[in-house]
Parts: structure tokens; sequence; C-alpha cells
């Protein structure tokens, strides 16, 4: 029994410490507008011009970021972030747009009032992050390679010994069945993708500074990946892959008159990755969603009384939690899908 | 919907991000690791024969030292018994042979015994003769001093010798 009390010490704890929380929310409230939803997950969603470590109504702890521009009227032009805050503060002609078809991007402002998009080439959050993971990735299995490398036929301890199972089992349990005979020449890149895909996916679940980025749930990312598999898929295909979507084996009438067959093929080389975009992107962006919409619950019954405030907020603590140990997992999924189907399409081409 | 249309920025900064990473990672990083876990595995793959293939040898081995240590035994108990024999066979020749030997002594020494009985027979035939011709000689002197004696005496030789005869 003593042990119990124990255990449950820190959570009475946690409570109490919501329940406090909640009355400040509600004092607060009747300064705030009313609190948007959708703006806020969309808001998070987005990529970003600077890397906001805090922010509040008043004030922002933000990393800036390098903003380069090539714009037709103006060249080039270079410049931190920070120049051009939130709102309409103006920089040289450019600010990001409140309103419209741009909204949350640097436009160019012309002389009549109207909005251009520049050839926008900024380091964003995103694109930080993704050197920042690539960095991270990059010195963690060059040092890995090199403890390998070191002594091969010594079975490694601790972190290298971690890494070594979790490699052979992608290598082991994807790519050598799907791929099948040559898989030794795909291995390197599809245990990339893995593991680019994975670590970024996790480091986008961290709430904070080095991670919280909305890295694989953002549709550019997840296409440089999907054309890094089409290419993978069609620079390697055989004669006999190519025969087969140009000349497929099917009845003389579905290819001669009209090549029915071939554009169907065709477009399945284009739709093979596209759906890969799709579903990494969905699925993380999805996640994400679903985690800001159950934080946002904390805010939307702010203003509700004490008694709701505080129950809901125990309530959005605990789905946040549950929906993020499940996102880890679908951090895990998505990698292990999109490493799988890259294998079985490479496979398919090798082996048609 | 901004969320699903790429940013070139981003699409940019992706593909170099990506690209080095890619190069580096299969260029430098991937292939050593596979390649050293595949020879490590290679190298367990083939101890575990090795082992297996060594282990028979022992125990072939160790059958054959077995075999040999039991032909050894039986050898070993043969040449025991067969000494034994040998053992044996010379007790009872010895025995023969000294019992043997012990006669031809035995007779040896009878027939001394014999040889020496006789002469000490003969010796003592003489001397009794001697002694006997002596005191027949005294005894006669003595009886035959008279001639009365004597011719009595004559006369009884003379008819024992007719009855004799």
């Amino acid at each position: 029994m003593k042990k119990l009390h124990i255990t449950y010490k820190p959570i009475i704890l946690f409570i109490v410490l919501l329940f406090s929380m909640g009355a400040n929310a509600q004092t607060d409230s009747v300064a705030q507008e009313k609190f948007n939803v959708k703006e806020f997950i969309l808001e998070h969603l987005a990529d970003t011009y600077e890397w906001t470590l805090l922010s509040s109504e008043d004030w922002h702890v933000s990393i800036p970021l390098p903003v380069i521009l090539y714009s037709k009227t103006s060249g080039v032009h270079l410049f931190l972030s920070y120049k051009l805050d939130r709102g309409n503060k103006n920089y040289k002609g450019f600010q990001i747009a409140a309103e419209g078809k741009y909204k949350g991007k640097i436009v160019e402002m012309g002389r009549d009032g109207s909005e251009t998009r520049p050839l926008d080439l900024s380091l964003t959050k995103n694109a930080a992050s993704l050197i920042l993971s690539s960095l991270v990735l990059i010195i963690t299995f060059l040092g890995i390679s090199r403890v390998i490398k070191r002594e091969p036929m010594k079975g490694n301890k601790g972190f290298v010994g971690m890494m070594e199972m979790f490699i052979m089992m992608i290598h082991d349990d994807i790519i050598k069945p799907s791929v099948g005979a040559d898989y030794k020449r795909y291995a390197p890149f599809l245990l990339t993708v893995f593991f680019f895909i994975f670590f970024n996916n996790v480091l986008g679940l961290v709430p904070f500074f080095p991670g919280g980025a909305n890295v694989t749930g953002n549709i550019a990312v997840t296409m440089v990946l999907a054309v890094g598999t089409f290419l993978a898929i069609n620079l390697t295909g055989t004669k006999e892959y190519y025969k087969s979507i140009f000349w497929p084996d099917v009845p003389i009438f579905l290819k001669v008159p009209f090549p029915i067959m071939p554009v169907i093929e065709i477009v399945g080389l284009f739709t093979k990755p596209f759906a890969l975009m799709i579903r990494l992107f969905a699925n993380i962006m999805g996640g994400h969603a679903i985690v800001l919409g159950l934080v946002s619950i904390v805010f939307i019954t702010a203003g509700m009384g004490a008694a709701i405030s505080s129950s809901m907020t125990a309530v959005s603590v605990f789905f946040s939690v549950f929906i993020l140990f499940l996102e880890l997992l679908v951090a895990f999924i998505q990698a292990f899908i999109f490493t799988l189907l890259s294998s079985v399409f490479i496979g398919m081409a090798r082996n048609a | 919907m901004s969320l699903l249309t790429p940013e070139p920025g981003l699409v940019f900064w992706m593909s170099i991000a990506f690209g080095i990473t890619l190069f580096i990672l299969i260029k430098f990083a991937f292939p050593p690791i596979l390649k050293a876990v595949e020879k490590r595995r290679n190298y367990v793959d083939e101890s575990l024969v090795a082992a297996k293939k060594a282990k028979e040898e022992l125990d072939h081995v160790k059958e054959i030292g077995e075999s040999l240590l039991a032909e050894t035994r039986k050898q070993q108990t043969e040449m025991i018994k067969e000494a034994s024999k040998i053992q044996e066979q010379m007790l009872e020749d010895a025995r023969e042979r000294a019992g043997l030997e012990s006669e031809k002594i035995i007779g040896v020494a009878r027939k001394q015994i014999q040889s020496e009985k006789e002469v000490a027979l003969q010796e003592i035939r003489e001397e009794v003769t001697k002694i006997s011709i002596d005191l027949t000689e005294k005894i006669l002197r003595e009886e035959l001093s008279t001639d009365k004696a004597q011719m009595k005496m004559i006369d009884r030789l003379l008819d024992e010798i007719e009855i004799t005869s």
C-alpha cells in the first residue's frame, strides 16, 4: 500500500498544478479574443522564416534565420529574418503577407500595392531543421561505421550495437526480400532513406528547439524523397521493365489503335512515388494536427470556468500523451512503409 | 491550400540536404557497416561449421582411442594370461627337472651306499672269517692236545663227510 501511495504522489501533484493553471488561464481569458483553432493548427504546421523557441502575446524568443530572395525587379537579397517581423513590417519592399494567396510567405510589394512572390530560397525553419538533422545523421552513421570498421569482428554493445541491429533489421527484413537478387546495390540508398525519414519523424515529435519542425509533414520534403525513389526505380530498371511499360504483354487491340495500356503504365510510373509522397506527408502532418488540436482544447475551454477548464486540460494532456506515443509508432511505421514500398518498386523494376 | 503546394525554397534546401546526406552515407557510412556485419556473420557461420567439424573429428578420435584402448586391454589380458601360462609351464618344467635330478642323485647315492655296504660286508666277512679261523685254531689247539681227542675228531669228521656225501 505504501508503495502505491508513493507512485500516486506525483500524479496528484500534477493534477493540482493543472487546476492552478486552469484558474490562471481563466483570469487571462478575459483579455483574449476568441481562440481560432484552425488558424492555430495551420500556423503551427506551416513553415516559418524564424525558429520560434518561446512566444507569448507580447514577446518572442526566436532564432533568426537567413532570408534569401531573388526578385526580377530588384535582384538578389540576403538578410536575417528578424528584419521582417510578423505583421506588416516592411524591409526593402519585402514583407510577410498577412492575408490572401501568399499568407505567411514573403512577398514583394509593388508601388501600386500589388503583391508578387519572389524566388524564395530562404533557409526557413524546416530547411534549418533538415540541415541540422542531416548533420546529426551523417555524424551518427559515420561514427558507427568507424567504430565497426575498427574492429569488424567484435560484437558491439550500447548505442552502436543497437544501431547495428536496427540497420540489419531494415536490411534483412525489408530490403533483402523486397529488392531481390541485387539488393546490395540498393541497400545503402534505401537505408539512408529509412533513417532520414525515421530520424526526421522522431525529431518532429520533440516539441522544443532541436525538434518541433514539421519536416516530414511538409510536402516539399516528401516530394524530394519520392523523386529520389522515382529516380532509383527508373534509372536502373531493366529492359524487361521498360518493355512491360511501353509494350506490355496484353492483347494487341489494347496497344495499337490507341495505346491504353502503355498510357496506364506510364501514369502508374508516376502514381507510385506520388502515393509515397502523399502517404508520408499526410500521416505525419495528420499526427501533428491531432496533437495540436488536443492541445488547443486547453485554450478553447479556458474561458468556461475552473471546473471545466481544469478537467478538460487533464483530458487534453492525457490524450496528447497517448497520441504522441501513437505518433512514435507512426514515425517508425511510415519510415518502414516508405522504405518497404521503395524496395518493392525497385525489386519490380529489376526483376520484371 | 498552401500546405499542399511544395515550396520551391524548401525543395531546394531539401534536395541539397538530402543529396549530401545520401552521398555521404552511401559512399562512406553504410557499405563499411554492411560489409563488416556480413563479414562477421560469415565468420560466425564458418566458425560454427568448423566447430561442428572439429567436434565430429574429436568424437572420431575419441572413438578410435576407445577402440584402441579396448584392444590394448584385450591384448594386455591375453599377454597376462600367456605369461601366467608360461610361468606355470616353467614351474612345471622346473619341478619335473628337479624331480629327475633328485632321483638321479638319489640313485647315485643308493648305488654308492650299496657298493659301500658291500665293501663293508666284505670286510666284515673277512674279519669274521679271520676271527673264526683264529678261534677255530685256538679251539682246535686246545681240543687236540691229546691223541685220543685227535682221533675222535678225525672219526667224527669222517662220519660227517659220509653222511653228507
